[in-house]
Order: C-alpha cells, then structure tokens, then sequence
C-alpha cells in the first residue's frame, strides 16, 4: 500500500550549513506520527518544508504519490495537507468564529461578485456550519464572540488546530502542539488528537513533550544534526542507544 | 425597519443640505464627496496591511482616461466615468506584478515610485496628456432631465446630487465586499499572512484582488473630479494630495468602515471653514501635519475611537 506522506532524500542548504540532509521516512494513512530529536536537529524545518514554506535544495516529498516539495504553501494546503504553527499564531484581532470561518476558505472559496450581488448565501451560510460544527468538537463553541487574542493558551492551541482541521484535510502538521500546556491541558489535547485518527485524519507532529509523544505516536522518527537517527514504534525509540545518545549525551535514561 | 427610517432620513438630509449653503460651499461639498470616495477606496486596501502612496495617482489614471475618452470618441460622460474606473483598476493590476513582490515599507516606497513614474509621464508626454498644463475643456456632465426637474450640471447642487448618488452606490459595493468572506479573507491576509497561506488561501493574489478594486474606486473619484472641475494636471494628483489622504485615514482610524470618513468629514470642515474663516488656508500643509502628530500621540485609536465608545459594543472583528 502506498503511504500517505513520503519523503524522499530530503535536503535544504542555507549557505554552508546542511540543515537537513537526505532525510527519509514515510507517513501511513489514519496514524500519529511523531518527529523529534534533540533541539537543532532540523525538526521544524523538516516540517517547513513539507509544508511548503521552504523549497528543498534536492529531494522530494509525495503526498499520495504526488510532489508536492516546492510548491507555495496554499497550493500544498489545497491538496490537503495542512499545518499548524508554533506558539499561538492566529488572527488574533478576529473573533473565534472568524478565525475557523477563515479555515473554510478552501471548501467554500468566496467569491467577490457572489459577495457583492448577495449570490453567496447558501455558502456562507455552509462555511458557518462547518466552523461552529469544529469549534464544538474542539469545545471551543462557547467562546465564539471571543476575540482569539484574549483566550488562554490551551484555548488558542485548541483554536489553532480547529482553524487547520475547518479545512477538512488528509493531513494535518502539528508543530509543537504541546508546547507551554499544563498536564492537564496536555491530557485534553491527546483526546482530541485520538478522535481525530479515530476519524481517519493522519498526523505528523513536532514535539518535545516525550509523555506525549510516547503515549500518543504510532511511528516515531527521531532526527539528529539533520539526519535520520532513528525510527520505529514508541518501544523501540525508548531504548534505541542512539536517541539515548543523542538526547541526554551517553547518560542512561530518557523520557 | 428601524434601519430604512434611518437611511431615507439620511437621504433626505442629502437632498436638503446645498439648499442650505452658499454656492462656494456647495463646491466643497462636491469635492468632500469624491474625497470621501478616495478614502473608503483606501481603506479596502489597507484591509490588506499595505499601505500605497501611489493611491492619488490612480485617481489620476481614472481622471485623464475618462478626460481623454469623453474628448477623443465622444463617450458619454457616465459611461467614461465607468471606463476610468476599470482603466485605474487595469493599470493597478499591472503594477501589482512588481509591487506584491515586496511588502510593508519596500511596498510604501515601491508604490510612491511607480506613481511618480507615472506622474512623468504625463508631463513627458504632451499628446494625448497635455504635458505638464494637462488638460484643459474636459467635458462636462450633459444636462438631465427627469420630467419634473432638470439637472444642470454646471450647478454644484446638481453635480452634488449625481456624485452622492455614484458614491453612495460605490460605497455600498465597498461594504458588502468588506463583510463577506472576501472581507474577511482580507483582514486575515493582514494579521497573519502565513496562517492565511495554510489555510489555502492564495496571499498574492488577495492583495492584488484589494489594490485592484481600490483602485477601480479611486478611478472613478478621479473621473467624477475631472469632469466636474474641467481641467486638470500632474500637480493635481501630487503626493502633497496623498498625504491629505493618508491624514483623513489616520486621524479617522482605519478600524471602521465609517473612520476614514468621519476623518475626511471632520478635517474638510475644519479646513474649509475654521481655516477660511481665520484666512489660514495657505497653511493647511502645516497644519494637516500638526494634526497628524497630534492624533497619533493623543487619539491612537483616531476619530473612530470616540464614536466607538458611544455606540453599543460590536462584535469583534
């Protein structure tokens, strides 16, 4: 079967440096995958390029069996691989519900002249089904009328995948999901992740946050100083010597 | 209900108000109008994040097509009125290819140049532009007659009422495009141009869609000005004229559909009749600037912030 998401030796130069180098690995249809490594390894970059915010140096990446490296980042998001950013980026002026109604924008592309002639009604009135209908499923149904930039940091995170989730896509790319949450927060989080596989959406995450990672990954793929380091289940990358390695300096323990 | 009352009183406000003004002021509130056009086109582009100063300068383009078109093939006036539009539109659609290339302050400096290179070459070029005396004898709005009333439009009252009606309508096209998800699209190209991207939305492309029909608007002020006034130059269109329009924006605040327009509002009156009246108007240069310091270091939030704390709360956008 074909997987999802490949990556095929993949590399990206700035200047001298070599952030990524040959990287390989594959993503299968319906499962949580994890990216990590030690800080530097090229995780983040890795993702902007899938992504499609950068372009490879040499390589290439298929998204069911089609490349998608090099092309700008909406047209890779068009064919249904979408991302979420670190921190909380969001329009954090827009009110929650503007902000998943502009994760509809694929699905329910506006028009000017349908907008302007009032021709857009059962559309618009569809993209705000679909929002609400996410804002529910990330609990976020209260907050509509809220401005995004006054939520707390859980809510904005929750938000931020809503917006990328409204878009109804094949892949969604998590880039530290967990970053600053409170265990509690964390535990919320890995829910709605597992509903999300559950509903037969992919997922490639970013994260430093072992807990999670261990508890919620299918497939890890563990990179150092831009390579691969190492792949396999959450079992195996626990006690794999060179993740151990490359994470604590030669210590024992990891996680 | 409630709404259409307010609307027809408005409107009749409209019809009433040259009857209450001298024939000088009357003029004004011709240009106030057209001025209030130019504005809200501003403002659609700076939905966007970009700030142009080549915006004057498409009003220009619109002017001299319509001028030109009237003259040369004998349009009819509305008509060419029209057509400056789409050519303003036309020409920004063009310059878009270099300009979106570049953002925020390049942007800023990038459009001041290309309008400027287009204010050169209408002093370079004395056919069709008339060089640097410009154009001279534009046509002006035929006679019109509705049964009971004719409209001379060598009247300011009457050229008023044709340019409130064109503004009024562009100003609706304005609002519905702003409060749909076109509007919205907008806003979220501004806050977070790479959120936007990855939720698919082609970010070029909607920043060339806001300069276009901004300028298409702008176009249109520009033909409603020229042939109302009947000739115009290169200097009409100068940046001295932008950075009027650049003040009314800032001092309004560009938050609110209606800023812009208080600002532009506000600051004619205070120019055309406390100025007048005090024989201060050669200084409006200095003291448009003065109020431009003084309204970003007290009222950041400009005009539209003090109407904002008398109305009831909005729902955040």
């Amino acid at each position: 079967m074909m997987s999802i998401l490949e990556v095929k030796g993949l590399t990206i130069r700035f200047g001298g440096l070599t952030a990524v180098d040959t990287l390989n690995f594959k993503v299968e249809e319906g499962t949580i995958h994890g990216l990590i490594g030690p800080n530097g390894a090229g995780k983040t970059t890795t993702f902007n390029m899938i992504s499609g915010f950068y372009a490879p140096s040499a390589g290439e990446i298929l998204f069911r069996g089609e490349r998608i490296s090099g092309l700008p980042m909406h047209e890779v998001a068009r064919r249904g691989v979408v991302r979420t950013f670190q921190h909380s980026t969001l329009f954090a002026e827009l009110s929650v519900l503007d902000n998943a109604l502009v994760g509809t924008h694929m699905s329910f592309r506006p028009n000017i002249f349908a907008a302007i002639f009032g021709r857009d009604r059962e559309n618009r009135r569809r993209a705000e089904q679909r929002a609400r209908e996410v804002l529910e499923f990330f609990g976020l149904a209260d907050l509509s009328n809220e401005r995004a930039g006054d939520l707390s940091h859980g809510h904005q995170r929750a938000l931020g995948m809503a917006v990328a989730y409204a878009s109804h896509p094949d892949v969604i790319l998590l880039d530290e999901p967990f970053t600053g949450m409170n265990p509690e927060e964390t535990e919320q989080m890995m829910g709605l992740m597992e509903r999300l596989r559950a509903g037969g959406l992919t997922i490639l995450l970013v994260e430093h946050d072992m807990r999670a990672v261990m508890g919620l990954c299918d497939r890890i793929t563990c990179m150092s100083f831009g390579r691969l380091l190492a792949e396999g289940g959450p079992a195996e990358i626990r006690n794999h010597p060179g993740v151990i390695e490359a994470y604590l300096g030669g210590a024992r323990h990891v996680a | 209900m409630r709404n259409t009352i307010i609307w027809i009183a408005v409107a009749a406000g409209l019809v009433a108000l040259p009857e209450f003004l001298s024939y000088s002021q009357q003029e004004i509130l011709v240009f106030l109008a057209i001025n209030i056009l130019l504005v809200s086109s501003y403002r659609l582009l700076t939905l966007t994040g970009e700030w142009s100063l080549a915006h004057v300068v498409i009003m220009g383009v619109g002017a001299y097509t319509s001028a030109l078109l009237t003259k040369a093939v004998g349009l009819y006036v509305p008509l060419g009125i029209i057509v400056g539009g789409v050519a303003a539109g036309l020409i920004a659609f063009a310059l878009s290819y270099l300009l979106f290339r570049m953002k925020g302050f390049y942007f800023l400096i990038g459009s001041f140049a290309s309008g400027e290179i287009i204010r050169l070459l209408w002093r370079r070029f004395r056919e069709p532009f008339g060089g640097s005396k410009g154009l001279k004898g534009i046509e002006a709005m035929p006679d019109f007659s509705i049964g009971f009333h004719r409209f001379d439009f060598f009247e300011p009252a009457s050229y008023f009422y044709f340019t409130a009606l064109v503004v009024a309508l562009c100003l609706w096209v304005l609002w519905r495009i702003e409060k749909s998800p076109v509007g919205l699209t907008f806003h979220a190209v501004h806050w977070q141009d790479h959120l936007a991207q990855a939720s698919g939305v082609n970010v070029r492309a909607y920043r060339t869609l806001a300069f276009v029909v901004a300028s298409g608007f702008a176009g249109i002020a520009g033909a409603l000005l020229a042939h109302y006034v009947g000739t115009i130059n290169p200097n009409s269109f100068s940046v001295e004229v932008m950075v009027f329009v650049l003040t009314w924006a800032i001092v309004g605040g560009t938050r609110t559909f209606y800023g812009p327009i208080i600002g532009c509002i506000v600051l004619t009156i205070l120019n055309e009749v406390v100025l007048r009246e005090l024989g201060l108007e050669q200084t409006r240069p200095l003291i448009y600037g003065a109020i431009l310091i003084l309204s970003i270091l007290f009222m950041p939030k400009g005009l539209e912030g003090i109407v904002q704390k008398f109305l009831p709360k909005q729902e955040a956008r």
